[in-house]
């Protein structure tokens, strides 16, 4: 039997960040007291030096699959036989979230790769140091080796040719910061077959009413325990893969704050309340799970164990009794017919789904003819034959209308259903509804500790999930805590900007934050009281 | 312990260097006792008051609260107060998922190490586990169980039973996996061959026609570790012995801790 991913894996990078960024901080502030600038600005080199070779390295991540890796590396050798002078050497992840936390470490040490593939909001966190990455508006315009530019040695996208949707995307501080690399959004793959069997009908755009409705009736037992639309055992009809993301897009989808641009946090709010109080009656009753409770949904849907699962369009090769990717064992299978639909909505005349999927930022450098070598790999990342070839091995949209409009994309999108590998049809309709869906889609601000806020808005609706399971009723002394909890677990009132709903004293500081306080002051008094003495000496001198 | 770890361990250790003296006012004594070192027992310690016993953990329903007596087989590498342990007595064997633990504890969970755990019952695809556990260190015996041979149980019904236990596999043979350029290998990276070097190994055995996939988890024993160097050596064809702890994802899954050749 194959496996995704071990859970034990998945965990580890997600539960490490609010402490990584606080680290991150910590380095920032404590830099000041060597008296650290950081790196020069980069400027865009006048000519490439072609006469000197040069050793980049990119840091990329696969879902773990085969065929991205061997894309990547395609792509490496076809761009270092245009550029013979480059080596490219590439460190793959399975997660973004070790990225995050291995460039963080890196920023220290100024020992950050060339080229990484990322997401915005971890590229405002790199951004904490100075001249860490490199913006990239610069690049664009190059007349030589900007993007369309006359030396450029690939047909790669002009700047209009990116879809402005996303590239948009990549803007931080006002000037791009990375490029888009690959889109996607959340898709509700749905037993077809069980909602019909339950009496309901399916629509074209499901609602959250429904998709409760359907879950909540399907957990009705036969006499001797087994679930009377699986005759299973188990049966959870409803799992969201990712949390966070489902508390994002029911916020925005209801008009209810989350974050301003600037970083002031307005998740604690009524709407909030109201959804994790449904979220728990939903829970309890066993209609819905998450994944890091309960498991990957892929694997309880092709059970016949789920009705409603929701993850990435990314993740569509799993989805389904004839997904191409499958990991519970053959007799496990249940066959069924597999729906693909936008998330669910409250209003579904005005649909709102998450745009996501990874960017490619491109790390400072002293030497910038190193750094321009970077932005010639990154930028070749944008060619057609990585775009889409990277784009059919999951449900990703090409960033490139150059890639979109193409006739061999739109080819593969015809022949969807041909096969179940290259042209599974739950993969291609799934990208299908972003395809068509790009000016519903939406990214959420970025700021410095925006990654954590997002991960924050998850763990709300995992710690209810869990509550109710123990008995633990949610009510508002309960959610109060959890938003006292969630907020200093994730250091959500250290990010610069204010919490709303949230103005209440926070008790003193605690003893240890005293004393490396006052160590801290202790510091910089020596510092200038050494300073003082040195000048004191100069003088006498 | 991978590369990553130790990468993020330098970085945080500079960074807790700078802040130390002022947090060490801060601690009391948190020094180990000089008592001596426990006698080796046979995992038969008898439960404090309030503690489970292996067969009331088992019959706990998922998310019930659990509190056991245990011992420390084996851990995965701490990381962010965190620290997955592979534990049992003389009964069974527990999987305790990210318990709450600092880095100073957890070089006191050496194998053989009674520890009280106190969590919630909890299943991931199969996989019994304590989740959200906290840690107490007991005084007592130590203990290191002794593998079961599950040769034959593997594709029965009996074979969770085991779950989670050290257990041992004799006489299977080595059969390819296919990399992502098509060739017959004896292990991957990862799943499908998608990784690189320090990631989880993934290797196939076969007993009386049926093949299994096994795993050496790199959280566990890392590329410098000598199982992970042994199935890097595997050869398609040969016939080995394992043991390892018999985890479980959509079935068994065991984390192999040892490979031998055996002929």
């Amino acid at each position: 039997m194959s496996m995704k991913k071990l859970h034990n894996t998945h965990a580890r990078g997600v539960r490490a960040l609010p402490a990584l960024l606080v680290a991150l901080l910590c380095t920032v502030i404590l830099a000041g007291c060597h008296g650290s600038q950081g790196m020069d600005a980069f400027e865009v080199p006048e000519q490439w030096d072609e006469s000197r070779t040069y050793e980049i390295t990119f840091w990329a991540k696969n879902d773990t699959n085969k065929t991205q890796t061997k894309i990547y590396e395609k792509a490496i050798d076809d761009f270092e036989a245009l550029y013979p002078n480059v080596k490219v050497k590439m460190r793959l992840y399975t997660d973004y979230g070790k990225i995050y936390n291995d460039v963080i470490t890196n920023i220290s040490t100024n020992t950050t790769p060339n080229v990484c593939i990322t997401y915005p909001d971890h590229i405002a966190t790199y951004m904490t140091g100075v001249n860490t990455v490199v913006p990239l508006d610069g690049l664009f315009a190059d007349e030589k080796y900007g993007l369309g530019g006359s030396e450029v040695k690939f047909q790669g996208p002009t700047t209009e040719q990116i879809i402005p949707e996303f590239l948009s995307e990549c803007v931080l501080a006002d000037e791009h910061y990375a490029i888009p690399y690959m889109r996607s959004t959340e898709i509700c793959y749905v037993n077809k077959t069980y909602v019909e069997k339950l009496g309901f009908e399916l629509p074209d755009v499901l609602t959250w009413d429904f998709i409760w409705e359907v879950s909540e009736a399907a957990t009705e037992k036969n006499a001797d325990g087994t679930y009377k639309v699986n005759g299973q055992k188990v049966l959870i009809p409803f799992i969201d893969k990712s949390t966070d993301n489902m508390m994002i897009q029911m916020l925005k989808q209801r008009g209810a704050g989350y974050s301003t641009a600037e970083g002031d946090i307005e998740i604690f709010n009524d709407d909030t309340r109201e959804i994790l109080t449904a979220v728990g009656e939903h829970a309890k009753s066993g209609a819905f799970s998450t994944f890091k409770i309960s498991g990957y949904p892929a694997n309880f849907l092709n059970a016949g164990q789920c009705i409603f699962a929701i993850d990435s369009s990314a993740g569509s090769t799993w989805m389904g009794s004839e997904a191409p990717l499958v990991d519970i064992s053959p007799d496990k299978l249940v066959q069924f017919e597999t729906a693909v639909r936008m998330v669910p909505q409250y209003d579904v005349d005005n649909p709102q789904m998450i745009s996501q999927g990874p960017s490619i930022c491109i790390f400072n450098k002293a030497d910038s003819q190193e750094v321009l070598a970077s932005w010639l790999f990154a930028q070749y990342l944008l060619t057609n034959d990585v775009q889409i070839a990277y784009a059919q091995t999951e449900g990703y949209v090409p960033v490139t209308s150059l890639a979109q409009d193409s006739a061999e994309y739109q080819d593969y999108l015809a022949q969807s259903g041909k096969d179940n590998d290259t042209h599974y049809s739950v993969k291609i309709d799934a990208t299908k509804i972003l395809l068509e869906n790009a000016e519903n889609t939406f990214v959420t601000p970025v700021f410095n500790g925006s990654a954590s806020l997002r991960d924050a808005s998850g763990q709300l609706i995992e710690n209810v999930s869990k509550a109710v399971k123990r008995k633990q009723t949610i009510n508002d002394t309960y959610l109060d805590g959890l938003f006292d909890d969630v907020l200093a677990l994730y250091h959500l009132d250290q990010l610069g900007g204010g919490v709303a709903g949230n103005t209440e004293s926070l008790g003193p500081l605690p003893r240890a934050s005293k004393i490396l306080i006052g160590a801290l002051i202790v510091a910089w008094i020596g510092i200038i009281a050494v300073a003082i003495h040195d000048k004191l000496q100069e003088r006498d001198s | 312990m991978t590369k990553d770890m130790l990468t993020r361990r330098t970085f945080f250790g500079a960074a807790a260097g700078v802040s130390m003296l002022a947090l060490a006012a801060c601690g009391g004594n948190g020094g180990a006792s000089d008592s001596a070192a426990p006698a080796a027992g046979d995992g038969t310690d008898p439960k404090g008051e309030g503690v489970m016993t292996y067969a009331d953990y088992m019959a706990a329903a998922v998310d019930d609260e659990v509190v056991v007596e245990c011992f420390v087989q084996d851990t995965q590498s701490w990381w962010e107060d965190q620290i997955t342990i592979y534990a049992a007595d003389a009964d069974g064997a527990y999987f305790i998922y990210n318990a709450a633990c600092t880095e100073e504890d957890s070089a006191k969970l050496v194998p053989g190490q009674k520890i009280k755990v106190t969590g919630y019952k909890a299943e991931w695809s199969g996989e019994f586990e304590i989740a959200e556990g906290t840690i107490e260190f007991e005084d007592g015996s130590t203990f290191i169980s002794e593998p079961v041979d599950v040769t034959d149980l593997l594709g029965t019904d009996e074979l969770i039973e085991h779950q989670n236990q050290r257990v041992a596999f004799t006489g299977m043979t080595v059969e390819p996996s296919t990399d992502p350029d098509g060739k017959e290998v004896a292990y991957l990276f990862n799943w499908d061959g998608s990784g690189a070097a320090g990631d989880d190994l993934y290797f196939n055995v076969s007993k009386d026609g049926e093949t299994y996939s096994f795993t050496v988890e790199s959280y566990l024993t890392g590329e410098d570790t000598d199982v992970y160097k042994a199935v890097q050596a595997l050869e398609v064809g040969q016939v080995v012995n394992m043991t390892g702890y018999l985890y479980w994802y959509e079935g068994a899954n065991p984390h192999i801790i040892s490979v031998e050749v055996a002929e």
